[in-house]
């Protein structure tokens, strides 16, 4: 870590990677903080959703150099949105099957699903792509230099404009769904009453499976970008980046949704930072100590209001 | 009939998206990166499975609606009168101690190991039944305490020298440790919060023994772990200070095996008994007035601080223990064995068995260990088998396997408490 005389360039490629990675976090903690908002319980198997993501991207984009589509912008775009899709109705799926039919029940039950579903899916895939690390080549190449500082370039990379780009889009649509639709606001009331919102005559049943489907599809669209950012993966992606996202979802407020994009840019910035000036190797204890950290001391995080438990 | 073949017809839909291109197209390394494997008659027999399945379900449902009070209540109950639960309870207890005890006299090497093994699952599911099935507290870095207990142990007979009688204590003592200052600051933090940190505590702890390498070295482990002694007479060798030699039988290794077999099994049941003890004083029932409701608990003056460090002492005392076992069991211990799957493992076994149910969690021990063990070729399966009985048990028998539980005390009659009712709510 010898970055001599270079000490603000060091910093300022920490500051572009790190936003890089806490964008990525971001997209899946919203998916965690919708979810909880609406029917309150921690959708455990969510960072797994994220996996699955990552591993259909993969294999949408061995797919289509196979069959000819060489054009990059295109193989990405179809890629992005095949992922998207699918996992799209994984979310749907794993609802229906492992959620839906404990409605009412005790309260552990659906955590403990969620921890079920969770082992599944990671096995589930483990099982049928094998347990070895998939490895892609880099897509997009090559970046801007943005300052030389004493010899140490700080280097953004078009990879990196890309992610930020793409989840800025993203989360656009997604912010425009939740405030300016019939959808949005039906979702949005079940977050405010559950009961009350079916007594208007709101579906509350096709809302809640619509809220896991949006999750699975931004978790989807942060798996895409993970598998170019980092260029492998394998099934237990989705155990770390599930619990780092969760962590992000606490420390913005979970429940709310700009909470979880702010949330994940800090932790992706924590990271980062404890990476390059502490050590890479205890990076993971520094994000699962902050979880701990938030919920213990400020347990409504950064724009969370304060839930009122009612007897 | 024909809404029936359309149900199951758009749930196939549904799979063939869902399998299609995962299992489908399988990713294979190719020279210069990957290719594409095309599984298409796997993916036609799971989808075909989801079809049938989907329609063997409906069938049965529809049954059940038309005629259910009358073809399937009945039954039911027949069912359980000819097998009353309690009095099987009863019976199969006993007589399962009484295999546990004859056990390595009746069976070889292979299945002495077997049965080393399903107690210290028995042990770990039971003293995580105190912390999730008494107490509700959904501890998911269990596995933490189990390695505290056991590098407790191997550093301290590396350091000082003591033999494994003497630290045994000490390592439950040191996890009892962690598990009260693991706990103190996650006290006010709701169900599925608590489980999120635990889990975290679990992952912090395992990783830093895999970077503190002076100490624990590392990823390499501890090796050299000594072996329990029998009142000084070690296992090892022949002559007056080993056990062969003192009782002037012929040395073999079988000795040492028969020996962990009975320290792990006498453990196991000091675990149950302490369970079983606790349950039924003052401590044990405020743990299960905590575990169905915090707030009236608080409100009938429960101290619920020194309520839940109990049961995450306790529980995580007997990890300790379990963990001590596991190091002098092996000799050798590293992080690889103390991951969250391990965890995930114990608590499958105590929320299957039965959440607060003893002989549930022994008879899930032995099924899924042993089971798992036994179809080695299948270990790949093992925990997507394991991921997936969660799921399923949720949602048909929440309170697992042997779910009918009789409350420990009661104003007026005992009035058993089924599944039944607690999906409705009022369990």
């Amino acid at each position: 870590m010898n970055h001599g005389g270079s000490i603000l360039a060091y910093a300022l490629q920490q500051l572009i990677n790190g936003v890089t990675l806490g964008m990525i976090y971001g997209l899946i903690a919203v998916g965690y903080t919708m979810v909880y908002g609406i029917i309150g319980m921690i959708n455990f198997a969510h960072g797994d959703v994220f996996m699955i993501g990552a591993f259909l991207s993969l294999i949408a984009l061995v797919g289509l150099a196979a069959i000819g589509v060489t054009a990059v912008p295109l193989a990405l775009a179809m890629a992005l949105l095949f992922a998207a899709a699918i996992s799209a109705l994984y979310g749907w799926a794993i609802e229906r099957v492992a959620y839906r039919p404990l409605r009412g029940s005790f309260r552990l039950a659906p955590l403990i699903s969620a921890i079920g579903m969770s082992i599944t899916l990671e096995n589930y895939v483990q099982v049928v792509q094998g347990a070895r690390v998939k490895p892609l080549m880099p897509l997009i190449p090559g970046g801007i230099t943005l300052m030389n500082q004493n010899g140490f370039a700080v280097r953004l990379g078009w990879l990196q404009m890309l992610i930020v780009l793409v989840t800025l889009l993203v989360l656009a649509i997604f912010t425009w769904l939740v405030t300016r639709t019939p959808l949005g606001r039906a979702m949005r009331a079940c977050e405010q009453d559950l009961k009350m919102t079916a007594l208007l005559g709101i579906d509350v049943d096709r809302t809640i499976s619509l809220t896991f489907v949006i999750g699975a599809a931004l978790a989807a669209v942060a798996g895409f970008m993970f598998l170019l950012y980092y260029g492998s993966i394998d099934f237990f992606i989705g155990f770390i980046a599930g619990v780092k996202a969760f962590t992000a979802a606490v420390l913005g407020g979970i429940g709310s949704l700009p909470g979880a994009v702010l949330g994940g840019l800090l932790i992706g910035l924590i990271e980062t930072f404890w990476s390059a000036y502490f050590s890479v190797q205890y990076k993971d204890v520094a994000a699962f100590s902050i979880l701990a950290i938030a919920l213990i001391f400020l347990p409504t995080g950064l724009l969370g209001r304060a839930e009122v438990e009612k007897v | 009939m024909s809404a029936a073949f359309r149900d199951a017809f758009l749930s196939a839909l549904v799979s063939l998206g869902l399998f299609g291109p995962i299992v489908g197209l399988q990713t294979v390394p190719a020279p210069g990166g990957l290719a594409l494997r095309m599984r298409p008659v796997l993916v036609g027999v799971l989808v075909a499975l989801v079809f049938f399945g989907r329609l063997l379900f409906l069938a049965f449902w529809q049954m059940r609606r038309a005629g259910g009070a009358k073809t399937f209540q009945p039954l039911l109950s027949a069912i359980e009168k000819a097998v009353p639960l309690r009095q099987t309870g009863r019976f199969v207890a006993p007589l399962l101690l009484l295999l546990a005890l004859i056990w390595p006299f009746v069976v070889g090497r292979y299945y002495l190991d077997l049965g080393i093994l399903v107690l210290t699952y028995v042990m770990l599911g039971w003293g995580l039944n105190v912390v999730v099935g008494l107490a509700g507290l959904l501890d998911l870095g269990y596995v933490a305490f189990y390695a505290v207990g056991a590098y407790s142990y191997a550093l301290l007979a590396q350091f000082t020298g003591l033999g494994f009688w003497a630290c045994l204590p000490i390592s439950g003592l040191l996890a009892a440790l962690w598990g009260i200052t693991l706990g103190f600051p996650v006290l006010r933090l709701r169900g599925d919060y608590l489980a999120i940190v635990t889990l975290a505590f679990g992952e912090i702890i395992r990783i830093v023994l895999l970077n503190w390498v002076s100490l624990t070295g590392g990823p390499n482990g501890i090796s050299g772990i000594p072996r329990p002694t029998l009142f000084g007479l070690s296992f090892s060798g022949d002559g007056p200070g080993t056990f062969a030699g003192f009782f002037h039988l012929e040395p073999s290794p079988i000795h040492r095996i028969v020996f962990l077999y009975y320290v792990i099994l006498g453990l196991a049941l000091l675990t149950n008994l302490v369970a079983i003890r606790l349950r039924r004083m003052p401590l044990g029932r405020a743990w299960e007035a905590l575990r169905e409701d915090e707030i009236a608990s608080r409100s009938l003056g429960i101290n619920i601080t020194i309520t839940k460090l109990t049961a995450f002492a306790v529980g995580a005392c007997f990890g300790g223990f379990a963990g001590a076992f596991f190091a002098t069991r092996q000799g050798f211990i590293s992080p690889e064995s103390f991951t969250f799957m391990e965890s995930a493992t114990v608590l499958a076994i105590v929320v299957l068995g039965g959440l607060g149910s003893q002989l549930g969690v022994a008879l899930a021990a032995i099924v899924m260990i042993g089971g798992s063990e036994l179809f080695r070729e299948f270990a790949d399966y093992r925990m997507l088998v394991f991921g997936l009985a969660l799921v399923v048990m949720m949602a048909v028998r929440p309170r697992g396997l042997v779910a009918t539980r009789r409350p420990s005390i009661s104003l007026g009659a005992a009035r058993a408490i089924s599944a039944e009712m607690v999906a409705q709510g009022r369990g």
